[in-house]
């Protein structure tokens, strides 16, 4: 008896502090809209924290570079003309996007983190609908200081999407990119295909994989799959070919779901992975996709659908994170063509997906003002053109893109060629999560699963995800 | 957990009067020494566990809509987690890790070295034992990374020494790299503590046995193990719960590939931050809290009925 009285006294007290704890949690977001978004505004010295995933020496090196020797000494010295002593820290980052979005999103929910910060275009949504972030007018307070920034004239719409949600702006975006087929034209001689490749459809990726097959210690093609890569398997994987299929992820309000389309994808994968036309290890290994990159420089894979920042930050020869010194005459570039001619998004015979991502603002932060004039510095032509430091990258604005694109072959290619046809990811909170179930189908059907084995798993995990009346199938 | 004299439950705590007051405090000095202990127990222990249990009642997401506003949706977490095949995936990969790599792997690796090294030369067993000892306390990244580089597909250790260029230990066999890498890691804590239960096996009942021609499984048995009893269960109840929440498996895998790794931890930590749902892996922490309890209850049991 004595027991038993104690054990409930216990249970009705544990319940009773878990009662008192209800509405402890989450709640204190919502207070933080109140701030006075002029606070500290005359303040005389100021410290701003810049956030973002790239270091010196390691991942984006050259965006962090650009950052910490030119950016931060030049707007120092611009509000020091104006009597302001202003001290902006970099805090570089070189890790995975998830792992580098976790660490955002605890910080931020725990009312921490960098002054300015940024983010996929992917996260805006969930991010927004947290209160991580809210719309540049809140935050800055006045809605004419931040509509009438002369940049957003030169950044086109379909680009400002990266940085908006539901109609509002979250912050300003930096650049978009293009996804193509990248071969090593060496591999290629060496297996009798032509250096001007352009596979017209995915049969001719796989004929090409075939001869590229009998030249010893070569992967033909890598086509990224799996959960270990995240969300570089979407983008470089299962969207560019779903989209080649005539699909989109999401369309009329509803989801995909297990249809001829996505099967179809389903079996192009297996057609790679499971006749020894691409590595399944490779795919599956934590540290995959750096190593698709070493091997890639190494001679070692033929073909590899990757975005322009494979060029730009991976291969590229003096500051890449695998170097290839040869990388102009060695490495071609092809558009990546839907299953058949024709029979692509829009009825289109080649089809790409775009993303990139934007640079927001804290709204923690302590000093709204002078993030928005570091903002709006940052974006400023002068220091775009800046940060390109020589080399080419398709930027936001469109004047800085005229002048420099023309001397970079291949990011002109992209930005003529590829941003016509290429399809953006849909700004929806729900994204991430459907393509996590996406990611995790491709991961099955490397594994050895069947295709319908997977497909059926991705329509639950969708289900789940969105709601079983916002998902088609078929 | 012996810091705090507690009063003992049961007949003694009902005699009142100031013999119950031995150390002639009073009430409040007394309280006054307790407070200390018990508001950090309180803080870190207390106070996390409840708050566990209660995020593990709501839908709590790391980002979205519910990171703001989350709301109670009672055990629908816990039915979620019943059903669901990739916690049961991580369960079942638990207990082969706890099996394989403590109950079997540092037990045996343990006693083993402790028993041979018992004899041999003090400065053979100081190399052994310094040695065993590393492998304990060096820092897991370190370790991790050590271990990568071992298993490695392209250019491991593993490999070379083999011969078998191309084999991915890590993603064919991760498990049993997983047991492997564990019971190196963690067999210095069994291996010390034989060494000091075998030191109260009485020489002369040793020294009997061998007269009588006992061989060594039979002395093991009957001599050694009588005497060491009550070690064995306290040294398998700490390990196999020391594995059965340990992280470091992430650092090797991830968890991967395709979950063929994830152990209740590591599952917990991916659904967590890789996924976002604070609320349902509060709930899984909760239930590997029971599964603990559950499992430190029964050695607790069987080591009553052995003594």
């Amino acid at each position: 008896m004595r027991r038993i009285s104690r054990l409930s006294r216990l249970a009705v007290l544990g319940s009773a502090t878990v009662l008192l704890l209800t509405g402890c949690l989450g709640s204190s977001g919502d207070g933080s809209g109140d701030q006075d978004s002029n606070r500290n505004a005359d303040a005389k010295k100021v410290e701003l924290t810049i956030g973002s995933n790239s270091v010196k020496g390691g991942k984006s090196s050259a965006g962090a570079t650009f950052t910490e020797d030119v950016l931060i000494p030049k707007f120092v010295e611009a509000q020091k003309a104006k009597g302001v002593d202003v001290t902006v820290k970099f805090q570089g980052d070189g890790s995975d996007d998830e792992v580098y979005k976790q660490k955002l999103a605890l910080s931020l929910s725990n009312k921490a983190g960098p002054d300015l910060f940024s983010l996929d275009g992917i996260w805006v949504g969930e991010f927004a609908q947290a209160g991580y972030i809210k719309p540049l007018t809140d935050t800055v307070g006045d809605a004419a200081k931040v509509n009438d920034w002369n940049g957003w004239k030169q950044i086109p719409e379909s680009v400002q999407q990266l940085g908006s949600f539901d109609g509002k702006r979250y912050g300003v975006p930096g650049g978009t990119d293009g996804r193509v087929l990248f071969f090593n034209k060496k591999l290629f001689q060496q297996a009798g295909l032509p250096a001007d490749w352009q596979p017209k459809s995915w049969d001719e990726i796989t004929s090409a994989a075939q001869a590229l097959k009998k030249l010893p210690g070569v992967t033909p093609v890598q086509i990224n799959a799996g959960t270990a890569m995240g969300e570089a398997t979407s983008m470089q994987g299962v969207l560019p070919l779903l989209v080649g299929t005539g699909a989109t992820i999401n369309s009329d309000g509803k989801w995909l779901g297990n249809t001829p389309q996505l099967r179809q994808v389903l079996d192009f994968y297996k057609t790679i992975y499971g006749s020894g036309l691409g590595d399944p290890v490779l795919q599956r290994e934590a540290k995959g996709r750096d190593k698709s990159f070493a091997e890639f420089a190494a001679n070692k894979i033929g073909i590899l659908l990757e975005s322009d920042y494979f060029w730009r930050s991976v291969v590229e020869p003096k500051e890449g994170v695998a170097k290839m010194a040869d990388r102009d005459t060695a490495v071609g570039y092809a558009l990546i063509p839907a299953s058949k001619p024709g029979a692509g998004v829009k009825g289109q015979d080649f089809v790409s997906m775009s993303g990139g991502g934007a640079t927001a603002i804290n709204p923690n932060t302590k000093f709204p003002q002078q993030a928005w004039e570091l903002l709006q510095f940052m974006n400023s032509a002068e220091m775009v053109k800046a940060s390109l430091n020589g080399a080419a990258k398709i930027t936001q604005r469109t004047d800085v893109n005229t002048e420099v694109l023309a001397g970079d072959p291949m990011l002109n290619f992209v930005a003529t060629k590829v941003l016509p046809i290429t399809q953006f990811r849909p700004g929806l909170a729900e994204y991430p999560k459907i393509s996590a179930a996406l990611q995790q189908a491709t991961a099955d059907v490397v594994g050895g699963k069947s295709t319908d084995a997977a497909a059926k798993s991705y329509q639950a995990a969708v289900e789940a995800a969105a709601g079983k009346d916002k998902v088609s199938s078929s | 957990m012996t810091t705090a004299p507690a009063p003992v439950p049961g007949r003694p705590a009902r005699v009142r009067g100031p013999a119950q007051d031995v150390a002639g405090l009073g009430v409040a000095r007394a309280v006054g020494f307790l407070a200390p202990a018990l508001l950090l127990i309180g803080a870190f222990l207390v106070f996390p566990a409840i708050w566990t249990i209660y995020i593990g009642i709501t839908n709590y997401r790391l980002t979205g809509v519910e990171a703001v506003s989350p709301s109670i949706v009672g055990l629908a977490n816990y039915t979620k987690a019943l059903n669901d095949a990739l916690f049961h995936n991580a369960l079942w990969l638990t207990v082969l890790f706890v099996l394989g790599s403590a109950i079997v792997g540092q037990n045996i690796l343990g006693f083993a070295l402790a028993w041979t090294m018992r004899r041999a030369r003090p400065a053979v067993r100081r190399t052994v034992e310094g040695l065993v000892l590393l492998a304990w306390i060096l820092p897991s990244t370190v370790v991790a990374y050590l271990w990568i580089a071992f298993f490695d597909r392209d250019t491991g250790t593993l490999n070379s020494i083999l011969g078998t260029q191309g084999t991915a230990w890590l993603i064919d066999y991760p498990m049993v790299c997983l047991i492997v890498f564990n019971t190196w890691r963690g067999t210095a804590f069994s291996m010390m503590l034989y060494s000091s239960a075998l030191q109260a096996v009485p020489p002369s009942q040793l020294e009997s046995a061998r007269m009588v021609g006992a061989s060594g499984w039979q002395t093991l048995r009957d001599v050694v193990f009588p005497h060491i009893r009550g070690h064995v269960l306290t040294n398998t109840l700490l390990i196999s719960l020391w594995t059965a929440n340990d992280f470091s498996p992430f650092l090797l895998t991830k968890g991967g590939p395709n979950h063929e790794s994830e152990t209740v931890p590591v599952y917990i930590y991916n659904v967590a931050l890789q996924g976002g749902e604070l609320g349902y892996s509060s709930a899984i922490s909760f239930l590997l809290l029971i599964a603990n309890l559950l499992v430190a209850l029964l050695y607790l049991r069987l080591l009553r009925r052995r003594s």
